[in-house]
């Protein structure tokens, strides 16, 4: 039992992982995460303004149901597998965090600077996880896809073109938090 | 149902995510900022482990449940779509640390801030829909 509440190290996530990915395929269909942005889209009527999302979202009910259920995940996550967020930073982590303003560091998984509920009803906090948002949507449907698609199921299936989006993702997560962040906070 | 098997691997990837800290912001900040090994870790044994699997299922050895060969997606072929796509990604995501099935696995956690990231995220998927045929590839 300890080892479910206890957190995971990296040894567990990779395999764990893979496997999630293995099953995926071998239920007959595709590894990826962020095509569930065009066929909800889609559900919300996004076809009367663009052909681009004339498709039959009834034909991607697995992945919606696979979308539901990392929502009921995260939910048993947060509420039963977790009894303690903290997480285990790099001294170097904590003092730059904490210099930009951040307090608590590595106290949860999330900071309160931007998940914070007195954050996100201002109007910066508001744009911040907004505009993120819009920048993920929008980079991962031109790239392709995302984390799942192309850093996992790409690279390890040896594709070109996965390989640039995760050079992408690198110079976008650079510039973000080496420059972006510090800017913002 | 059917594709009920889904939203079970759905609960399970959920939960490994979590339980890794892989949806953390602070685990995501500290990969950009190159201060940790353990992101790196869990996406670099994740890749290594796949490799394996597309070899088995390139040689046939690994069927899908209805008795098929499997055959990853080819990407769209491309040179600027996946580069500079991939870096409006790269920003979002270090900024939010919340990459694609993150954003759901965040309902769990932070209610309201996972609704923004994901209005945010359609948002940003029907304005690629519209631009679609103007941009580069």
């Amino acid at each position: 039992m300890d080892f479910i509440l206890e957190p995971w190290a990296w040894y567990v996530g990779g395999p764990l992982i893979a496997i999630s990915l293995l099953l995926y395929f071998y239920f007959g269909k595709n590894f990826g995460a962020s095509t569930n942005f065009e066929t909800l889209c889609t559900m919300a009527g996004a076809g009367m303004f663009s052909d681009y999302f004339k498709k039959d979202w009834k034909e991607r009910d697995f992945a919606l149901l696979f979308v539901i259920g990392l929502v009921i995940g995260g939910y048993l996550s947060s509420t039963y597998l977790i009894p303690n967020q903290q997480i285990d930073l790099n001294p170097t982590t904590v003092n730059e965090l904490t210099d930009l303003g951040f307090s608590n560091v590595g106290a949860h998984y999330f900071p309160e600077e931007i998940f914070g509920e007195e954050v996100f009803y201002t109007l910066k906090g508001f744009l911040i996880l907004l505009v993120s948002g819009v920048l993920v949507g929008f980079g991962t449907r031109y790239a392709g896809g995302c984390t799942s698609g192309h850093a996992i199921t790409g690279l390890s299936s040896l594709q070109f073109p996965s390989l640039l989006a995760v050079i992408g993702f690198f110079i976008g997560g650079i510039i973000a938090t080496w420059l972006i962040i510090p800017s913002i906070f | 149902m059917k594709n009920s098997k889904f939203l079970v691997l759905g609960v399970f990837f959920a939960i490994v995510l979590s339980k890794t800290q892989a949806i953390s912001w602070y685990r995501f900040y500290e990969m950009f900022k190159f201060q940790s090994f353990h992101m790196y870790g869990i996406i670099g044994g994740a890749v290594v482990i796949s490799m394996v699997f597309m070899q088995l299922f390139k040689r046939g050895i690994i069927k899908d449940i209805h008795g098929n060969k499997i055959h990853p997606k080819q990407k769209k072929k491309g040179i600027i779509s996946p580069l500079l796509g991939g870096t409006f990604f790269g920003l979002g995501w270090g900024i939010s640390g919340a990459c694609a099935a993150p954003i759901f696995v965040i309902f769990g956690f932070k209610l309201i801030p996972a609704l923004l990231l994901l209005v945010g995220a359609l948002l940003g998927a029907f304005l690629y829909g519209l631009l679609s045929k103007k941009l580069p590839n």
